[in-house]
C-alpha cells in the first residue's frame, strides 16, 4: 500500500453496517455513498440508492412487494420450527438465539416460501431472510426449500429462489451440512420434469448455501454488488495472507468468471424474471391470467 | 518408524520405550526378563484400552488429523489387489489433493476416489493439506461418471479439513463445483460407499460424500465447520476450539446417534496411525460386504435409496408439535 492509498482511503465513505444517526424514519443514509435519502423515495426505488445504485438488504416481504403482482403471494402453510437438538451453546444458547431472531424478524425461520403471480404467471417462490440468524440453513430452512422444490415438481410451475445467507447453521452441526445435499438432491428431481429453476443471488450468498441450491439454477441472476462465494473474504485473507483485490467475490466478478448468467438491477428484476420464465416455460400463461 | 506420541499417548509410549529397553537388556546381558516384559506389555495394553475408551472429542480430532494417519491413496492400494491411479478433470488441471482410480477388491471392480493429505510438510504442500480446488471436485465427478458408464461401484474416502478457501478456487467456482457434485451424485446409477477415514470437513467433505452407505472410522470426525472456524465465528475466540469441538458433536459416535452414518468401522487399538494394514483390512471387510449385497440391486433401487436417505436428514418441530425426524 502506498501512502497515497492511505490518503484516498480516508476520503472513502465508511463501509458496512453503521447505525443511522438520523432521527425518525423519514431519512436514510446510504451505506455505500453516504447520501441522505428520503425513505419514501428509496422505497419507491425498490430500496436501491438513487445516487449510487447501492442495493439495500431487504426483507422477504419487501421483495415480494417489489417483484410480484400486488397481493398475489400466498405463503406455504408448513409451520416448521427449529429445535436445539444438540443443546448448542456458544456465547449464547441456540434456543435463545432462535427466540431473539424470531422477535427481531417476526418470522419463524430464515426462509419464506409460497406461490405468487409474476406478471400474471403463477410461480413457486422461496426467499431467504438474512435478518434471521444470517439466513443460515438449518433443518427447517433445508426442509422448507426441499418441500418447495417438491411442490414445483408437482405443480410444474417455475421455481424462483432468492438467496441471502451466510451458509449452514453451525448450531445444528452435521445435520445442517446435510441440508446442502438434501436440497441439491431435490433439484436433481426437478431436472427430470423440465420445470425451470431460476436462482437469484442477493447479498450475501456464501458457504453452504452457495455450494448447494444457489449455484444450481438453470439460470442464475445476481443483484449488483452482492457478495457471493464459497468461503468468506475474511477466511480467504487469513488463509492466503494477502489483501483481496477490489470487487473480489462480488456479482460482477462472478459474471466475469462465467459463474452466473447476469447481474440485474433490482428495478429491472421483475422484467428480466418475467422474460426468462416466459422463454423457458412452453405453457407460459402470463398476461392472459390463465393457470 | 518412531511416531511422535500425542500428549495423551505419552504414558503408553513411555511403557513401550521401557519394553524396548528391557528387550535390549535381556539380549545383551543374557538376563531372562521375559516375565517382566510380558507384565509391562499387559499393562501397556490395559492402559491403551483404558485411554482409548475415554477419548475426548479434542483427542479424537488429534488422531483424525494425525500426520501418520493412513491416507486415501495408501488405503486404496492396501485394499485393492490392483489399483491404477487416474488423473485430471479435463478442464483445468490435475488436483493432487483429490486422488482417484480404478481397482479390484477380491472379485469386485471399483472406482475409488478420496481426498489426499500428506504425511510431512513437503507432501502436504504438494497435496495442499488435502484441501481440493474446484478441479478436484470436477475430477471426482468425472471419475464417478466413468464408474457409472462401466457399471463399477464407487468408494470414496473422506479426509479433508475442507475445500480450499483461496483466490483461484473462488475464481473457478468452488461453490459451483461442490453443488454440482451434490446434485449429480444423487442420480449416479451405481452404488456409492463413503468412508470418513480422517477429517470430514464441511462442504468439502460432503462434495464426495453423497453415498448409499456412509461409514466413519472409529477415530474420525465429520463436521459442518472446523472447531477452529466455529470458535472464531460463534465464540469470537479461537482459543475456544476445544469447547467448539465438544459442542459440534463431530465424533463417529455422535454422528451415528444423529442417524447420518450407517456404521462405525473399528480401528486397531491405539488408532490407525500405528497400523495401516489393520486399518485397511477393517475398511475392506465392510466394503466387501456392501459390494456383495448391492450386486443384486437395480439402478432404480440404488438411486431411490440414496435419495431417500438424504431426504430424511433434519430435525425440527412440525405443526403437530412433535419432534420429527425428516419426513
Amino acid at each position: 500500500m502506498s501512502i497515497l492509498d492511505w490518503f484516498n482511503k480516508k476520503e472513502k465513505p465508511e463501509q458496512g453496517i453503521k447505525k443511522l444517526d438520523i432521527p425518525g424514519d423519514l431519512w436514510v443514509k446510504c451505506y455505500s455513498c453516504n447520501s441522505v435519502l428520503y425513505l419514501k423515495d428509496l422505497v419507491a426505488n425498490s430500496k436501491v440508492c438513487l445516487e449510487c445504485q447501492y442495493h439495500f438488504r431487504i426483507t422477504p416481504q419487501e421483495r415480494i412487494s417489489y417483484i410480484f403482482d400486488h397481493g398475489s403471494f400466498t405463503q406455504n402453510e408448513n409451520q416448521l420450527k427449529s429445535i436445539d437438538f444438540l443443546n448448542f451453546s456458544d456465547t449464547e444458547s441456540y434456543k435463545k438465539r432462535l427466540e431473539k431472531a424470531t422477535k427481531k424478524s417476526g418470522s419463524i425461520d430464515a426462509f419464506v416460501s409460497g406461490k405468487a403471480m409474476l406478471s400474471g404467471q403463477a410461480v413457486n417462490v422461496g426467499i431467504m431472510d438474512f435478518s434471521f440468524m444470517g439466513g443460515s440453513m438449518g433443518s427447517v430452512v433445508g426442509e422448507s426449500i426441499t418441500r418447495l422444490i417438491e411442490m414445483a415438481i408437482k405443480n410444474k410451475l417455475p421455481l424462483l429462489i432468492f438467496t441471502s445467507s451466510g451458509g449452514a447453521r453451525m448450531q445444528e452441526g452435521i445435520l445442517s451440512l446435510m441440508q446442502m445435499a438434501k436440497t441439491s438432491a431435490a433439484l436433481s428431481r426437478l431436472d427430470s420434469v423440465g420445470v425451470p429453476y431460476i436462482s437469484i443471488l442477493c447479498d450475501p450468498t456464501t458457504g453452504g448455501t452457495s455450494a448447494s441450491f444457489a449455484m444450481l439454477g438453470d439460470i442464475i441472476m445476481a443483484e449488483p454488488g452482492a457478495l457471493i462465494g464459497f468461503a468468506g473474504p475474511r477466511v480467504i485473507e487469513q488463509t492466503i495472507r494477502q489483501k483481496l483485490p477490489k470487487g473480489f467475490q462480488r456479482s460482477e466478478f462472478l459474471l466475469e468468471h462465467g459463474m452466473i448468467d447476469m447481474v440485474v438491477n433490482r428495478r429491472e428484476l421483475k422484467d428480466k424474471l418475467t422474460l426468462s420464465v416466459r422463454l423457458l416455460s412452453p405453457k407460459f400463461s402470463g398476461k392472459q391470467g390463465k393457470r | 518408524m518412531i511416531i511422535k506420541p500425542l500428549e495423551f499417548e505419552k504414558p503408553i509410549h513411555d511403557l513401550y520405550i521401557k519394553i524396548d529397553e528391557l528387550k535390549r537388556l535381556s539380549q545383551e546381558g543374557q538376563v531372562d526378563l521375559a516375565q517382566e516384559i510380558k507384565k509391562i506389555e499387559t499393562r501397556a495394553k490395559t492402559l491403551k484400552k483404558e485411554i482409548f475408551a475415554h477419548l475426548t472429542p479434542q483427542q479424537i480430532l488429534q488422531i483424525a488429523r494425525h500426520p501418520n494417519r493412513p491416507d486415501s491413496f495408501s488405503l486404496a492400494n492396501l485394499i485393492c489387489d490392483d489399483f491404477i491411479e487416474l488423473h485430471g478433470d479435463r478442464h483445468f488441471r490435475d488436483d493432487p489433493s483429490m486422488i482417484g482410480g480404478m481397482g479390484q477388491i477380491a472379485s469386485h471392480r471399483v472406482v475409488i476416489i478420496g481426498h489426499q493429505k500428506g504425511h510431512d510438510t513437503k507432501e502436504n504442500i504438494y497435496r495442499n493439506f488435502g484441501m481440493p480446488h474446484p478441479e478436484g471436485y470436477r475430477k471426482a465427478l468425472r471419475l464417478m461418471k466413468l464408474a457409472e458408464k462401466f457399471g463399477l461401484p464407487i468408494v470414496t474416502f473422506i479426509d479433508t479439513p475442507g475445500a480450499y478457501p483461496g483466490l483461484g478456487a473462488e475464481e473457478r467456482g468452488q461453490s459451483e463445483a461442490i453443488a454440482r457434485n451434490l446434485k449429480e451424485m444423487t442420480g449416479i446409477h451405481v452404488p456409492i460407499f463413503s468412508v470418513v477415514v480422517g477429517e470430514g470437513g464441511s462442504g468439502g467433505a460432503l462434495g464426495i460424500g453423497v453415498a448409499n452407505r456412509i461409514y466413519m472410522l472409529e477415530h474420525s470426525v465429520y463436521s459442518v465447520i472446523s472447531p477452529e472456524g466455529c470458535a472464531s465465528i460463534l465464540f469470537r475466540d479461537t482459543d475456544k476450539a476445544d469447547i467448539a469441538a465438544e459442542q459440534l458433536k463431530l465424533t463417529a459416535k455422535d454422528i451415528l446417534e444423529l442417524g447420518v452414518i450407517d456404521g462405525i468401522v473399528k480401528e486397531p487399538l491405539g488408532g490407525g496411525h500405528h497400523d495401516w494394514h489393520c486399518q485397511a483390512e477393517n475398511i475392506k471387510k465392510v466394503i466387501l460386504k456392501d459390494l456383495a449385497s448391492y450386486k443384486r440391486k437395480d439402478t432404480k433401487e440404488i438411486t431411490e435409496e440414496r435419495y431417500e436417505k438424504f431426504r430424511s436428514f433434519g430435525k425440527f418441530m412440525d405443526e403437530s408439535k412433535t419432534i420429527k425426524k425428516g419426513d
